[in-house]
């Protein structure tokens, strides 16, 4: 039984201590990934597995023709440390493909890109 | 002091710039693509992870005089990288044999067995990787009667990682699929093994076991819903079904000389990986393709662990860098 506890209390020990490390992924963002909505969104905001450092960690968004229609940078708020968002100029319809690279706090870099499509557009 | 002040920032801003492509990756990752560390073909990708432990239950069919043995595999793997490209992997097994050749039953340690690997190619935008490696299990270093050969051999291998996500928007359910590979040459340094014994009239007896070079291939396609969910559409999965990359490994040996030609052995091994943070889980079955491999549909798991996350300051990064 003590032999299980060590156990227990050795992989809670391993695990905690990368608690705060760690690739980051992203795990959610609005508008979601993939999706269509109805009315322009004023913002978007993504939602990673891990905190960022605010100051290597992109978002840029662009319409069909390659042009920006974010009003970068996007920043991170302190109050969520794994949230990146970025403002958006006025959206018409179409679809729009969202651009990021972040740095996780441990210095570990992904990137990766998603589209949204605003209704009425192509 | 200003100007000083100046030069300091000017330097760490291009030290930085300098920096930036080259920050921690590893992990599998190519552009957008994390490839997991798959059961049974091996990953084309240096890391630092941990493989502990791997275990396989399998029924081997009878050979000549050997007898049907079921076979139970605990094995650890432990990969580091030295550069960033270039990665070294240490890994060990413990078998238990029932029954063994002798007809009994027997256990103990593998031969220990070194890999070196070198990266040599990533491509980010078309989600490729490329590596060269080297592979050698050292004889003599396990149990002969738990099935440890007392010479050793020698795998050359080629491997390779590629996504689909370069795909075409309109193929875009498509994107999650990706496939890893290698084709690897298993050769052993001694071409046989003679056995001397004496029959029952008392005359010595030879018995020669040959050792063949093998041609080993094999290929892992899989297809991964955390791709699906982060690049192409969120779907809406739970949480823990978003982290789930189903797969099937095809591991295919095939002896080239030394009366073993033509003798093709393998399993198809379907399964299903799940992808934590720190560490993933992954279950296959092992299904033979053969009745020379086996009759029996056998089990492979795995605990995997990225010592890259849990220790990136320490274990989890390479030793030098350039």
């Amino acid at each position: 039984m003590m032999g299980l506890h060590a156990m227990l209390v050795a992989a809670a020990l391993l695990l905690g201590a990368g608690a705060a490390w760690g690739h980051a992924f992203l795990d959610r963002a609005e508008p979601r990934v993939g999706s269509t909505v109805k009315s322009p969104p004023s913002q978007i905001r993504a939602w990673f597995t891990q905190d960022l450092e605010p100051a290597f960690s992109t978002l840029e968004v662009t319409n069909q023709r390659g042009e920006r229609v974010d009003q970068g940078p996007a920043k991170v708020p302190a109050s969520s440390p794994a949230l990146l968002q970025v403002p958006l100029k006025p959206l018409s319809p179409g679809t729009y493909r969202v651009k990021w690279r972040v740095l996780s706090v441990d210095t570990h870099v992904t990137e990766g890109d998603f589209t949204f499509r605003v209704e009425g557009g192509p | 002091m200003r100007s000083r002040r100046i030069s300091v920032i000017a330097t760490t801003a291009l030290l930085t710039m300098a920096l930036w492509p080259g920050l921690a990756v590893a992990h599998g990752l190519a552009g957008k693509r994390f490839f997991p560390s798959t059961l049974t073909i091996d990953d084309p990708f240096v890391s630092d992870e941990l493989s502990l432990p791997t275990f396989l239950l399998f029924k081997t069919p009878s050979d000549g005089e050997a007898p049907s043995s079921k076979t139970a595999n605990i094995s650890g793997e432990f990969s580091k990288r030295i550069f960033p490209n270039l990665g070294l992997t240490l890994a060990g097994e413990w078998n238990n044999l029932d029954p063994a050749p002798n007809d009994r039953t027997e256990s103990g340690f593998g031969n220990l067995e070194m890999t070196l690997k070198y990266q040599f190619f990533t491509s980010p935008a078309h989600e490729t990787i490329l590596s060269a490696a080297f592979g050698w299990e050292a004889g003599g270093t396990g149990r002969k009667k738990a099935g440890a050969e007392s010479f050793d051999v020698f795998k050359p291998a080629l491997l390779f990682g590629k996504g689909m996500g370069d795909l075409p928007d309109a193929l875009a359910y498509l994107k999650p699929f990706a496939v890893t590979g290698i084709v690897e040459g298993v050769l052993p340094s001694r071409s046989g093994n003679k056995t001397y014994t004496l029959n029952d009239d008392g005359d010595l007896e030879v018995e020669i076991e040959k050792n063949p070079n093998v041609f080993h291939w094999g290929f892992a396609v899989m297809y991964s819903l955390p791709y699906l969910q982060s690049f192409v559409k969120d779907v809406g999965l739970p949480a823990i079904i978003r982290q789930l990359i189903p797969l099937v490994e095809i591991d295919i040996n095939n002896p080239l000389d030394r009366g073993f030609a033509g003798k093709t052995t393998g399993t198809v091994n379907p399964g299903i990986i799940w992808a934590g943070k720190y560490f993933q889980l992954g279950l296959e079955a092992v299904v033979p393709i053969n009745e020379r491999t086996g009759k029996v549909v056998g089990v492979r798991g795995q605990i995997h662990f990225f010592l890259d996350d849990i220790f990136p300051n320490t274990i989890g990064k390479p030793l030098f860098r350039w």
